[in-house]
């Protein structure tokens, strides 16, 4: 039995998937990407096989992607994490899709057509609006983990805006709101609908919606939020903060079978 | 991927011409002539012909942005009064003056040449005038030009009666610096020399139509040079005649710039002038040559007439691709899109510089849909490298090479 590896090291979480020749998963790790990738990819490969119960030399091919593609050392392939979270998506929706990855640093819309080739893509502009730092920032300014953001914003009724682009100025905003004396919850809700905001306006969607990555896989009710905007559904992956992962392990097992013709 | 760059051999002789070029303007012996600046393209071949010499400071802003001075510089311009929003040559030129330093010190030349007159065309954006203008309150000289219309459709005959008679309007107060007469003979004869300029860097630019090519966009940022400050001068016709020749040999030996060339994309929009060699380097190691760009297009001004100088000069110089209508806009690029052989656009979106951004208003949806070619934006800026991602830019180019190859 062969196996592939992918391990997609973004700009705050390193994911590794090992999967088998039907892209099942048997192995799977996550740790922060820390300031040392290259250890932060051999950390999660140890953990993999462990799960998996497999030797290294067991795994045929292994493909790198994210922001720290370039320091896998071991990987024989690369591709970027916005070919990775297409093929990982289109993987469990084998139709026209349109995929939103919202990460701590960026978010992509990428377009898939029916047969799962990409048709295009669009990455948002030099700035945190619309990302996973954005609610970073926001749970900090009000003081939360980033844990309760979800329920919180869940439980709310009512959407505080925040009007700004920047995320500088939307959390001089928060603090209006909090000396306003605005529910904490409206607040997290006003943000969630922020980065909604930005994700919207950045392109339009054809076909199924289906949002992966970090930020919708710990704020499910963000996806929620993304459907509505867009007057449809958002579907989900399952596990969607491994879907780069499974995708560049994916594309490890296209890569393995063409070097062998 | 050990990649190499392939030298122009005739770049040395281009090197010695724009050596030449600077030491005559910045150098210890003076020329005995006055001083004009001129923007990139205004009528420079009026001012030669009336025996000035010719200064264009967006070559200097250039610079500026390539050497990686312009970051630095610009804040100083910033906080005189120039908004870090309007366009970074003029913020960072304003700059390197505030603060006494330039690029062709590193040459052992002076620095920027002071006007006696300053003329600009606003064809480009209305930024060259107000440019122009800091320095004419600076140094108290006269500061003229002309205004051209944008967004223009059809170049017909009411434009190019009146900026004709705006450019010979210039005449006068141009007498009155230089001490010297107009004479249209002299005029012709630099009309001429600017035409032949001009149809050589268009044929130097046409190479690039061969597959695979034998000359790139970033190689082209660099060949212009002659074709910006020194037409209108036998030089500069020498010198693309020396270059037409050796792109042509490398056609005949079948030398590609990129090896290996996989697939070719048109720049649209200015040139990232801090970020040239990564951006060359990350495309040729994705071999991917980028072959045709409106940018190095913009001093290809086929309208010349050396017998009626005013009337091809207000022609041409309205042409311009950068002044002209997003209809006329999407026509040129369908065509250049055809021609060159494109398989995807990358466009610039360069934040100081709306006039010379052309994803802004929808352009790169509706060329996609009719030419079935797809695009990237790339955010960033000619010279103010604050505006731009290194990680962003090199994620955008790979994942739109990836989509190129069918992933």
């Amino acid at each position: 039995m062969k196996y592939f590896c992918g391990i997609d090291i973004g700009a705050s979480t390193a994911k590794l998937v090992i999967a088998d020749e039907q892209g099942c998963i048997v192995g799977k790790a996550m740790q922060r990407s820390g300031v040392d990738y290259t250890q932060a990819a051999q950390t999660l490969l140890d953990q993999a096989l462990a799960q998996a119960g497999i030797e290294q030399s067991q795994i045929a091919h292994t493909v790198s992607t994210g922001y720290g593609r370039d320091n896998v050392p071991w990987a024989d392939g690369k591709m970027t994490e916005i070919a990775c979270h297409g093929r990982g998506a289109y993987f469990h929706f084998k139709e026209r899709i349109t995929v939103i990855d919202i990460g701590a640093q960026d978010s992509k819309i990428i377009h898939l057509d029916d047969d799962g080739r990409r048709i295009g893509f669009k990455m948002n502009r030099k700035c945190a609006a619309g990302t996973g730092a954005f609610i970073e920032e926001i749970a900090h300014r009000l003081a939360l983990d980033i844990t309760e953001l979800n329920a919180l914003a869940e439980k709310s009724t009512k959407n505080e805006p925040l009007g700004s682009f920047c995320t500088v100025f939307a959390a001089t905003e928060v603090l209006a709101k909090i000396r306003a004396g605005v529910d904490v919850a409206d607040i997290v809700r006003g943000a969630f609908c922020s980065v909604v905001n930005r994700i919207v306006e950045m392109d339009r969607i054809d076909g199924l919606l289906v949002t992966t990555g970090g930020v919708v896989a710990h704020n499910p009710f963000l996806a929620t939020l993304i459907g509505r905007a867009f007057g449809t559904e958002a579907k989900m992956p399952p596990e969607p903060q491994y879907t780069g992962a499974l995708g560049a392990a994916l594309f490890a097992t296209k890569q393995s079978q063409e070097g062998q013709e | 991927m050990a990649a190499e760059f392939k030298k122009i051999q005739s770049s040395g002789k281009m090197k010695g011409l724009m050596g030449q070029y600077f030491t005559e303007l910045m150098g210890e012996e003076p020329t005995g002539r006055k001083m004009a600046w001129c923007t990139s393209v205004g009528p420079a071949e009026l001012l030669r012909s009336m025996g000035f010499d010719v200064y264009f400071p967006e070559n200097h802003g250039a610079m500026l942005g390539a050497s990686r001075m312009a970051t630095d510089l610009i804040p100083l311009a910033n906080a005189h009064g120039f908004s870090p929003d309007i366009c970074s040559y003029l913020t960072s030129d304003i700059g390197a003056h505030i603060k006494g330093v330039s690029p062709f010190q590193k040459l052992g030349l002076s620095g920027p040449p002071k006007a006696d007159v300053l003329v600009y065309n606003t064809n480009q954006c209305r930024d060259v005038k107000d440019w122009f203008q800091f320095y004419a309150r600076e140094w108290d000289v006269p500061c003229i030009g002309i205004e051209t219309p944008r967004s223009i459709g059809a170049v017909d005959e009411t434009i190019v009666q009146a900026i004709a008679k705006k450019t010979e309007a210039l005449i006068e107060p141009l007498e009155a610096v230089s001490g010297q007469k107009f004479d249209i003979d002299k005029l012709r004869e630099v009309v001429r020399l600017s035409k032949e300029c001009t149809k050589l860097w268009k044929a130097v630019l046409q190479t690039a139509a061969t597959v695979p090519t034998p000359l790139t966009f970033f190689d082209g940022t660099v060949q212009m040079g002659p074709a910006v400050v020194l037409r209108g001068t036998q030089g500069a016709v020498d010198y693309y005649e020396l270059l037409l020749a050796e792109l042509q040999q490398r056609i005949t030996d079948g030398v590609a710039a990129i090896e290996g060339e996989k697939h070719r994309i048109y720049w649209e929009g200015m040139p990232i002038w801090g970020k040239l060699r990564d951006l060359s380097t990350q495309f040729m190691e994705l071999q991917t040559a980028v072959v045709a760009s409106t940018y190095c297009n913009s001093w290809v001004y086929e309208d010349l007439d050396p017998s009626d100088p005013f009337v091809g000069m207000a022609r041409a110089y309205s042409e311009l691709f950068i002044c002209r209508s997003d209809d006329y806009k999407e026509k040129y690029m369908l065509e250049m899109i055809e021609k060159f052989s494109i398989d995807g656009v990358v466009y610039h979106d360069a934040k100081t510089c709306p006039n010379n951004s052309n994803n802004r208003y929808d352009l790169p949806k509706r060329l996609e849909m009719k030419t079935g070619k797809p695009f990237v934006v790339i955010n960033g800026d000619l010279n103010d490298m604050r505006l731009y991602s290194d990680e962003q830019s090199r994620t955008n180019i790979e994942a739109f090479v990836e989509q190129l190859a069918g992933a």
